[in-house]
């Protein structure tokens, strides 16, 4: 099966700044994939190319068998730009007409996709008036229209309150389900954790991971954090027990500990009974995974 | 198709809410019933009818103001998009930067037309309520109607134009104007020096008639006196184009669209979101 988007040694400079350098990407139908990255790392530079709304160096990319930018690829790809604007003096209905048509579809549809993104009550308000969560569900109705293969969202949560966060990834759900595929971008990595199938960590324009969180788990082999409340009278014993452990504030014990040394550890302190009154086991952070390959790299 | 009809629906949308209809359309039709009322007064005996007077008044007219009105519509059209930051998400659409262009040009004629139509039609009903005679002058009204709104066309696509190479609103505002100015004021006040210097000499009736063919605005006015047989009575520069035939006017006010359009398409290809 060939890939809706696939993105080889990709290059693209801006003077004398390297927006990209040698990035490959490849996205089936029906997968969801995050872009996590700094400020700057090159993100919406490379869904600018994968729309064709600039040139790049080198490499090569195509988007629905297409080139990006044909008109081919482009009645098969949506996209929602970072900080999603529009005419202030249209009415948000207005401007999903105007889409729809541009889409060859029927402009009596747009009610029903502001219904979907929760617009239906402002539809008939001027845009201009809307605040940013409200434009943004603007911008994320257009890309409802006509079933495309290939979604491309640039920081798509962002002015959305947690509850439309989830509606918004229960909205992704369904359309990855029907097949499309899903390039998104985002700055809020635990919303990325659960609700994508794939993570591509940029840093500095370079492609420095890529995985399932679990294999990037694994490949970062960050330390397990383990925290040991000792029962009442037994703060000394395990104190004793695990020197290498560090007081927290408010008396538990914590343990730092790789990987494979985690099941040897935690039947250590099984082996310890009644002396132990809870535990803790907590894996390393998505933040902390992002930090080790952003960090990698150099910035 | 459907695109640049969406797309002109869309724009005269906004232009209504702007206000462009109205502040044009009323703009028009102040100075339209202003010039008939003042055609109205002592039109002696000259030999033609009312009517005709008027439209000969309104050419003038309309030489600064239906430039000046397409220059103040279209300045905005690419750099405002630019500015918005609604230019990337609308070429992701399948519609081509021409059908965008299209569609613009399409909302902004039909205002002209409308501001045009509605002006000239109260000065026309004017003159034709004060003397019936002047009913034989409407072939030259309908003829000032089509061919502002091909002037409006031109210097429509030289607005987009200026828009798309400025990226900005305020600079593409800046040299709207100033090619307003330059255009319509400076190139006649230049024709004006030459044929005084020159005194009926060879630039006079050489070059003379090249340069006011090559500029949009005169080749305008001339058609417009020249058709309706009045060229004489408006002297200065109208005694030299009594010279140029009607079909080249003529060709020059349709030939100036296209040319603007190219021009505004070429430059709006060049413009990176
Ligand atoms: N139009 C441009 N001109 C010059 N440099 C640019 C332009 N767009 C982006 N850059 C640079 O390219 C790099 C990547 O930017 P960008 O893709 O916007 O990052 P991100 O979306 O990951 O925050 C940055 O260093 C930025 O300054
Ligand atoms: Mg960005």
């Amino acid at each position: 099966m060939t890939s809706t988007l696939q993105i080889s040694r990709l290059t693209k400079r801006f003077d004398t700044v390297e927006a990209l350098g040698d990035v490959s990407l490849a996205l089936e139908q029906g997968k969801r994939v995050a872009l996590l990255g700094h400020n700057g790392a090159g993100k919406s530079t490379m869904m600018k190319i994968v729309l064709g709304l600039i040139p790049f160096d080198s490499g090569s990319v195509s988007v629905c068998g297409a080139a990006p930018g044909s008109a081919e690829a482009r009645a098969q790809v949506a996209y929602l730009p970072e900080n999603a604007s529009f005419h202030p003096a249209l009415t948000g209905e207005e401007q999903i007409r105007y889409y729809l048509a541009l889409r060859g579809q029927d402009p009596k549809l747009a009610m029903g996709l502001l219904e979907k993104v929760g617009l239906a009550h402002a539809a008939r308000r001027r845009i201009g008036g809307y605040s940013k969560g409200m434009r943004q569900r603007v911008g994320l109705a257009q890309t409802l229209i006509g079933r495309p293969r290939l979604l491309v969202l640039d920081e798509p949560t962002s002015g959305l309150d947690p509850v439309s966060r989830r509606d918004f990834y229960d909205l992704l759900d369904g359309l990855a389900a029907a097949g499309t595929a899903i390039l998104l971008s985002s700055h809020v990595l635990t919303e990325v954790e659960a609700r994508t199938d794939r993570i591509v960590i940029l840093s500095g324009g370079r492609l420095v991971a890529e995985g399932t969180l679990a294999a990037l788990r694994g490949q970062a082999a960050l330390p397990v954090v383990v925290l040991i409340t000792p029962a009442a009278g037994e703060e000394a014993a395990i104190a004793q027990a695990f020197p290498e452990a560090v007081c927290t504030g408010d008396g538990r014990l914590r343990l730092s500990c790789e990987q494979a040394r985690k099941l040897p550890l935690l039947s250590q302190i099984a082996a310890l009974g009644a002396q132990v009154a809870d535990l803790d086991v907590i894996p390393p952070s998505l933040e902390d995974i992002y930090s080790h390959f952003s960090r990698r790299d150099g910035q | 198709m459907n695109r640049v009809l969406a797309t002109a629906l869309c724009e005269f949308r906004v232009a209504f809410r702007n206000r462009w209809v109205v502040i044009a359309t009323a703009m028009m039709a102040l100075f339209a019933l202003v010039l008939a009322a003042a055609g109205a007064a002592p039109t002696g005996d000259i030999g033609v009818d009312r009517l005709s007077v008027v439209v000969a008044s309104l050419t003038s007219l309309s030489v600064y103001l239906v430039p000046l009105l397409a220059l103040l519509m279209s300045f905005d059209a690419v750099a405002g998009e630019v500015e918005r930051g609604t230019l990337p998400l609308l070429l992701t659409y399948p519609v081509s930067r021409f059908q965008i262009l299209l569609g613009k040009l399409l909302a902004h004629i039909a205002i002209l037309g409308l501001a045009t139509g509605l002006g000239y039609g109260l000065a026309a009903l004017a003159a034709i309520l004060a003397d019936r005679g002047a009913l034989a002058g409407l072939p030259s009204l309908w003829r000032l109607v089509w061919s502002s709104v091909l002037l409006g066309a031109t210097f429509l696509g030289t607005g987009y134009a200026l828009s798309a190479l400025a990226r900005r609103t305020s600079s593409a505002a800046g040299l709207a104007i100033g090619l307003w100015l330059v255009v319509v004021v400076l190139y006649d006040l230049a024709l004006l020096a030459l044929i005084v210097s020159d005194a009926g000499g060879p630039l006079t009736t050489r070059v003379l008639p090249v340069a006011l063919l090559s500029n949009p605005a005169d080749a305008f006015r001339i058609f417009n006196l020249s058709a309706a047989e009045a060229v004489a009575a408006a002297g200065g520069i109208g005694g030299a184009a009594a010279a140029i035939p009607l079909w080249q006017s003529a060709a020059s006010i349709l030939l100036w669209p296209a040319a603007a359009l190219s021009l505004a398409w070429a430059a709006f290809r060049k413009v990176t979101p």
